[in-house]
């Protein structure tokens, strides 16, 4: 029930008064509603639960923190001689 | 696909693991709150990849785990009436009640039907104007807009045949009534995601400034949940009990305001039964009087029913983070995910279900 991954919004319509839309979640293609992100615009991504859209991806956050991870690294923060076991299963 | 991909990203999970090894001073027990989290974090082996000196305990975030039992007979006895089309999230078939669950129900003749949203049971309400069309309005602060909505919507249309029986838990109250437990062992909390997407992360700094511990709200990928543990695994050794939070593309610090308002427009805080844990005071939420037309419980008259959990289950310490599921006694022996004796053990989220299908402890498979 918790377990949500990003859909992208595809197009918005009204139905019974509600701000609807279709998603594509991984190749799927759901109905979700809109009512609680009403600014969102077609071709954004957004977190669905219950068939509701929750919240948009916020796509400047999502690049800075990866390149923060990403520099943290290369500015040699990690240290190669202790790298875990195994991290196959990842 | 676009925000999956790069945060499954192998290299840079291991050098946040090799970060991880490197801060880690001393041993730290981190509880995840979800169990979505504690679902991914067995199927990604991160637990075993962690040194040894951080353990992970697993939190009451699965909804389908803490749906009281109470909830559920009253539940089965509304889905076994003539008059009623019963709909449920798909998980909620088969959490055992204390004789049968949801699709026994079903296979006696119940019309109980599985919908991905409340506003699909409102559309069936619409759709059989002379049947009385209840939504098992269950989950944490992620299910609690969608619920809200549908009742929302069926009072603006005037659509009388629709309610909810609603068992709406939420997560502070949750991690206080641990915090407070006798036996607690956890020091910092990844904090759950999507719930945060919603509700927000302000609700979190009163406890960690009341507790002492660091909270992080993080989500579901490998790299997500590694940078979670990293930033609470740095908090710890500084000693420093803040909100830090690690899902900024999905987490503000107000949440979503709109989905925050209807929820309490529609519902109110009310003391709540978790299952396996018992009641905790002011953690749950139920309709409002100006709504009490669409409350399934009032109108089934079903609320004096009450339950009583097999002696046999274990899942409250679980739940709590007391025990781990391979040390239940009955765990992959009388209780396994086609024969569950919990709910743990019934939802992919449930952290007994998860051990059991990533083969945790080997003796008893
Ligand atoms: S293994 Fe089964 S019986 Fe034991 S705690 Fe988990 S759900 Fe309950």
């Amino acid at each position: 029930m918790c377990l949500a991954i990003p859909g992208k919004l595809l197009e918005i319509f009204d139905e019974n008064g509600l701000k609807m839309g279709t998603v594509d979640v991984n190749g799927s293609v759901t109905r979700v509603c809109l009512e609680y992100v009403p600014e969102i615009q077609i071709g954004q991504y957004t977190i669905i639960h219950a068939g509701f859209a929750l919240k948009i991806m916020d796509e400047e956050e999502a690049a800075e923190s990866l390149k923060l991870w990403q520099e943290l690294i290369e500015s040699g923060a990690f240290d190669p001689e202790e790298l875990p076991p195994s991290t196959d299963e990842l | 696909m676009k925000y999956i991909d790069e945060y499954r990203d192998p290299e840079l999970a291991r050098k946040l693991l090799g970060e991880i090894r490197k801060k880690a001073t001393r041993p730290w027990t981190i509880m995840e709150i979800c169990g979505g989290q504690t679902h991914s974090i067995l199927r990604n082996g991160i637990d075993q990849l962690l040194p040894d000196t951080i353990e992970l305990v697993h939190g009451p975030g699965c909804p389908v785990c803490v749906t009281p039992l109470e909830s559920i007979e009253r539940a089965l006895v509304i889905a076994g009436k003539k008059e009623v089309i019963f709909t449920s999230f798909g998980d909620m078939l088969r959490v055992p009640g204390s004789s049968k669950d949801l699709f026994m129900v079903r296979s006696e003749g119940g019309d109980v039907r599985i919908v991905f949203s409340p506003l699909d049971a409102l559309q069936i309400a619409r759709d059989n104007p002379h049947k009385e069309v209840v939504f098992f309005a269950v989950g944490f602060e992620t299910t609690a807009p969608a619920n809200a909505m549908a009742v929302w919507q069926a009072a603006r249309e005037g659509i009388r045949n629709f309610s909810v029986l609603v068992s709406q838990v939420m997560v502070p109250p949750a991690m206080r009534a641990i915090l407070s437990s006798a036996g607690n062992r956890v020091q910092g909390f990844l904090a759950a995601g999507h719930v945060c997407a919603v509700m927000g992360y302000e609700e979190y700094e009163p406890v960690a400034l009341e507790f002492q511990v660091p909270i992080v709200p993080t989500g579901f990928e490998p790299v997500d949940l590694l940078a979670g543990i990293l930033k609470t695994v740095e908090l710890l050794e500084e000693g420093c009990a803040e909100v830090v939070n690690r899902y900024g593309r999905v987490v503000s610090r107000e949440g979503n305001p709109a989905a925050r308002a209807l929820i309490s427009k529609v519902f109110e805080v009310t003391d709540r039964q978790w299952r396996g844990i018992g009641s905790i005071a002011q953690s749950g939420l139920a309709l409002r009087e100006e709504f009490r037309a669409w409350d399934a419980e009032k109108k089934f008259n079903v609320t004096h029913i009450s339950a009583s959990e097999s002696p046999l289950c274990m899942s409250g310490s679980v739940l709590q983070g007391a025990l781990k599921p391979d040390a239940c006694p009955a765990f992959g022996r009388e209780c396994t995910p086609e024969h569950p004796l919990g709910a743990t053990m019934v939802s992919t989220e449930g952290a007994c279900a998860a051990y059991y299908t990533y083969h945790r402890n080997c003796n008893t498979l």
